[in-house]
């Protein structure tokens, strides 16, 4: 019965996201509140790992097949975005790189200020 | 036939594993990040599609029951979180500052992309996930009032990209700490980048994978903030 007690738990907390995305005024996913709530309960002690790790390992090991259908949607998409595909490649190819780059550069120099403090950053 | 593919119910579903097996079974063998395996199925379906002539709609009646399972599987991302929250304790100033301005400077620019292109708020929004884990992009684009099927594409080609070109990216800005590797590689290009930092080091792959969580909840406060501006 450990799994259907899992599933209810994951569940549960899913239903709670759902609700405060319907009472909080605010466009955050329903599954961004859950995350929420389930890292404080796990932090908090009040949800032992024990009593959701098993599902929730498997269901992130089959997540990226929840992606294909949307992904096929694109092709009732295509007429919408046909014209603006090279524009789009340019923003999304552009902005990874420096996103990359830059925030490489920034962590690195925090790292270096850090281990010249003597602070608690080592590789 | 036609007729037969409109009606199944179990074609969507079975179409969605078993050519996504596929993909994974081809990006195994030649080892190529273009052959992402959501990438490989979502093409052979299209195409199967248009051959049978068959609606999205319909095939979407079957699959929808697989994406139904994202909201309780994103919530699941609590899990790795906190079974890495150690190693995010230990080196928190230095992973936050470089998640933070990785999030900020996603979102400025893809702000500036969107002012130099002209795009509409709809397509601004739809972009402005794009670097985070699809399950999360996925709901805010929704939630934004954005092109959800454009926002999954392009985060799966920002993955991609990031997977493909981190080491000639990093070796340009001469990044050579493996901790400021992977925060640069995960808060970029999620879990795709995420496979590369984990081949480049297991200190990489460990940061790297932190920062797609932290990344994804940062930006959608960030994303919000911005989708007011433009």
């Amino acid at each position: 019965m450990k799994y259907l007690r899992q599933i209810i738990i994951i569940l549960f907390i899913s239903f709670l996201g759902e609700v405060l995305n319907y009472l909080i005024p605010l466009p955050v996913p329903a599954s961004i509140y859950g995350i929420v709530i389930m890292f404080g309960l796990l932090v908090s002690g009040r949800l032992k790992l024990s009593s959701v790790k098993e599902t929730s390992h498997f269901l992130i090991d089959i997540m990226p097949i929840m992606f294909v259908a949307p992904a096929v949607g694109l092709m009732d998409a295509w007429d919408l975005i046909r014209g603006s595909v090279v524009q789009y490649l340019v923003l999304i190819l552009g902005s990874t790189f420096l996103v990359m780059g830059l925030t490489g550069v920034i962590t690195q120099l925090m790292l270096n200020k850090g281990s010249a403090k003597g602070g608690e950053d080592h590789a | 036939m036609h007729d037969f593919f409109s009606q199944s119910v179990y074609f969507g579903a079975l179409a969605t594993f078993g050519f996504y097996q596929l993909g994974v079974y081809l990006k195994k063998k030649t080892g190529l990040a273009i052959m992402n395996p959501i990438l490989v199925a979502a093409v052979i379906i299209v195409v199967l599609l248009k051959v049978t002539r068959t609606e999205y709609a319909d095939y979407n009646a079957g699959a929808k029951y697989i994406t139904y399972l994202l909201t309780p599987t994103t919530v699941c991302l609590a899990v790795p979180l906190y079974e890495q929250f150690e190693l995010l304790k230990k080196h928190r100033v230095a992973l936050l500052t470089g998640i933070t301005s990785s999030v900020i400077i996603s979102a400025l620019l893809i702000l500036g992309f969107s002012v130099l292109f002209g795009l509409t708020h709809e397509e601004f929004v739809t972009f402005l996930p794009k670097s985070i884990t699809t399950a999360i992009a996925m709901g805010l684009s929704e939630q934004l009032g954005g092109y959800v099927s454009i926002t999954v594409v392009a985060v799966i080609i920002t993955g991609v990209f990031g997977n493909i070109a981190a080491e000639a990216v990093l070796k340009l800005f001469h990044v050579t700490h493996p901790i400021a590797k992977g925060v640069a590689i995960g808060s970029s290009s999620h879990a795709v980048g995420t496979a590369k930092a984990m081949e480049l080091g297991e200190i990489e792959g460990a940061m790297s994978s932190l920062s797609i969580a932290v990344a994804g909840v940062l930006t959608v406060i960030a994303s919000i903030i911005f989708s007011m501006i433009y």
